[in-house]
């Protein structure tokens, strides 16, 4: 049995920043539950000293981040470095949002593992962390 | 033998019966999920007195002459970067024929604090202008006569503050506050319900949303108080049913508190007005917005006992659906955008927004921003639909659409109601859920490929070409924290803690706060000041995140 199917896989999912546009994350948080993953959705407004605090508490594997206001490249790598100051890099950190190409590669370059925009389908998000983590239940 | 004549409708019913139908699997309900006959006829029209515009109960308009008199306001919603820059490309959009300002503010304006607050990092000018204190918004509105455009501001939480800037600004032009035109959102309740850009807990909300509309009644009289929306709502996910629903209840709260202030009703509900979503599924939305106008008539006629015509007059601004485009081939954007637009006119909206092509990925550029406005006048002015009051009154479907809408929120009402009223509804996460729900349907309904959008399920190409969007440059965020830094500076800072000192007494007591918020803006206190020292007296409200 691998560690990971000891328990189901925890995602911390959290809006980051002042925007309150929370429908992207919440169909994606209710897609990941459905597809086994156990999840916890921090609400709004979490700075990301706040999301890594929740995500070690929690003992997540996972965090995703939501934005739509156009401060990602500020707040995705302040989560990643956050992780670092920790010491806590083993946790993966993938984001969503209204993220131009040009910035997705940056914010890969910065620590962010993957970042879905508009019309991703749900099952994509799925398919792509059941690679990396097979949400098996005991 | 005589052959009875088949009843043509049954003849056309059996006909269809037996006639192919199309096996894509797609969806024929409306996006909603309101199923849909193949085909109305006199059958579903109801049985009611003929309507007509400008008439009660409006369904049909509510002016007489509809677009004969006057067209729509074509208000293109804008703002960001710097101050500087936005009254750049204002200049640039009234030079293009736009008829009226909306101005959109950035996130930290938006939530009410300052530039050089911590948690406005990253954020400064991104979705928006960065307004810090009276200092920007003159040179927002530098050599733009106050008194001879209306403007919007879609700004909630922090509302009355920036009425207040725009009142010091007129001021300083020479234009009294009875001469200004235009609109606030000061839509508190749906920011609850929906945007999720609330800051004080509810009760004190109210108060401030109550205070700006008393003030305004006596001192801004030809000032829209309140933009009731539900354009939010039904972008956080919810049917044309509830935004529609959802709205009018949140009106109706509205009017509620002011009634309890003690105002008379035709003293402020001539100068409510409300803000709706033109989404792609064309005719209902146009269903929507004839139900609208016919409910509130009604229950402001009825049940609120309002003599004045105009407190029955429901008056809208629309915007195109920003869900309803796509970041996948974003040229199709113009195409979405003309036909959710062509549905606000045909429903008669009083002003409108359409959307760019790239606002799906940024904010828009010049050249986008031009063909959006552009579309509008297409449709004023080469597609002949302005030229006939409600052409769509009549219809079966329409007719038939309209009423089923209405049914659907009368329904709602009476649910809110059992919940004991909006804002008891909103404690209990009602809305959120509704909202959330209808959300994961259609996002459901999209992966099962019941529901198409062109680009993202079906009809993909491999390549894209990307288009260019507009970047804000990340100097701004040091040069407007360094002006806010200097507007402290060099102000009179005795009347400006002064100023703050009785806002946080008059906060504490009963006092409308509008006088005093507005001194605070002439002492130049900044925004995040201001708001602070309400935040000391009123609280800050957390919500119960649902999932």
């Amino acid at each position: 049995m691998s560690p990971t199917a000891v328990r189901p896989v925890r995602i911390i999912v959290a809006k980051v920043g002042l925007d309150g546009h929370d429908r992207g994350v919440k169909v994606v948080a209710r897609a990941l539950r459905d597809a086994g993953y156990e999840v916890i959705y921090t609400g709004l407004r979490q700075t990301p000293e706040m999301v890594v605090d929740a995500a070690l508490q929690e003992d997540a594997q996972v965090i995703g981040l939501s934005i739509h206001s156009g401060a990602h490249m500020t707040l995705f790598p302040a989560v990643v470095q956050e992780l670092k100051r920790r010491k806590a890099t083993d946790i993966m950190v993938f984001g969503g949002g209204i993220i131009p190409d040009d910035d997705i590669a940056a914010l890969k370059k910065q620590g962010v593992e993957q970042i879905f925009t508009p019309g991703t389908p749900l099952q994509e998000i799925v398919d792509w962390l059941r690679k990396r983590f097979p949400a098996e239940k005991t | 033998m005589k052959v009875r004549a088949r009843d043509s409708k049954q003849a056309w019913r059996e006909d269809f019966e037996s006639s192919p139908v199309r096996g894509d699997g797609i969806e024929t309900s409306t996006i909603s999920g309101i199923p849909l006959k193949p085909l109305y006829t006199s059958d579903d029209l109801p049985a009611r007195p003929e309507e007509l515009p400008g008439q009660y109960p409006y369904t049909r308009g509510i002016h007489t002459s509809g677009y004969r008199g006057r067209l729509w306001t074509m208000r293109q919603f804008s703002g960001f970067a710097t101050a500087e820059e936005t009254n750049r490309r204002y200049k640039y959009l009234l030079a293009n024929g736009q008829t009226g300002l909306s101005v959109a503010f950035d996130m930290p304006t938006l939530m009410g604090q300052d530039s050089d607050a911590p948690t406005s990092r990253g954020e400064i000018g991104h979705c928006g202008v960065a307004i810090d204190s009276l200092a920007d918004m003159e040179t927002l509105f530098n050599g733009i006569p106050l008194g001879a455009i209306t403007t919007s501001m879609t700004i909630n939480s922090p509302a009355a503050i920036l009425l207040c800037m725009y009142i010091a600004v007129a001021e300083e032009q020479g234009v009294s506050a009875s001469a200004l035109g235009g609109t606030l959102q000061n839509d508190i309740l749906k920011e609850f319900i929906a945007q999720k850009e609330f800051i004080f807990p509810p009760a004190p909300s109210m108060r401030l949303v109550v205070d700006s509309i008393e003030y305004c009644a006596k001192e801004v009289p030809k000032w829209n108080t309140i933009s009731i929306s539900g354009y939010h709502i039904r972008e956080a996910g919810s049917t044309a049913a509830q935004e529609l629903a959802f709205t009018l209840a949140d009106g109706m709260a509205y009017v509620d508190a002011c009634v309890e202030r003690g105002m008379p009703i035709d003293d402020f509900a001539p100068r409510l007005s409300f803000f709706f979503d033109a989404h792609i599924d064309f005719f209902e939305e146009i269903a929507k917005f004839r139900a609208a106008r016919r409910i509130w008539a009604r229950w402001m006629r009825d049940r609120y006992g309002a003599q004045d015509e105009r407190s029955w007059k429901l008056r809208f601004h629309t915007q195109t659906a920003g869900v309803s485009l796509t970041a996948q081939q974003p040229e199709l954007n113009i195409a979405r955008t003309a036909i959710e637009a062509l549905a606000a006119v045909l429903g008669g909206t009083q002003s409108l927004h359409t959307n760019a092509m790239d606002e799906v990925l940024a904010l828009p550029t010049d050249k986008s921003a031009r063909i959006a406005l552009r579309t509008q006048q297409l449709l004023a002015y080469e597609s002949g639909v302005a030229n006939t009051i409600d052409p769509l009154g009549g219809s079966y479907f329409i007719e038939a659409l309209t009423d089923e809408m209405e049914r659907q929120a009368e329904k709602y009402f009476k649910q809110i109601e059992d919940l004991g009223g909006v804002i008891p509804a909103i404690e209990a996460s009602f809305f959120q859920k509704e909202i959330a729900d209808s959300a994961f349907r259609y996002q459901s309904e999209l992966e099962q490929r019941r529901r198409i959008m062109i680009g993202v399920n079906d009809f993909t190409v491999d390549e894209e070409v990307p288009i260019d969007i507009l970047r804000i440059d990340p100097k701004l965020e040091s040069e407007q924290v360094a002006r806010v830094r200097e507007v402290r500076r060099k102000r009179d800072q005795a009347r400006c803690s002064n100023a703050l000192t009785s806002l946080r007494k008059a906060a504490a007591g009963t006092d409308n706060l509008m006088p005093y918020i507005l001194e605070a803006v002439r002492a130049y206190a900044t925004e995040g000041e201001i708001m602070n020292t309400m935040i000391e007296v009123f609280g800050i409200y957390t919500e119960r995140a649902v999932v």
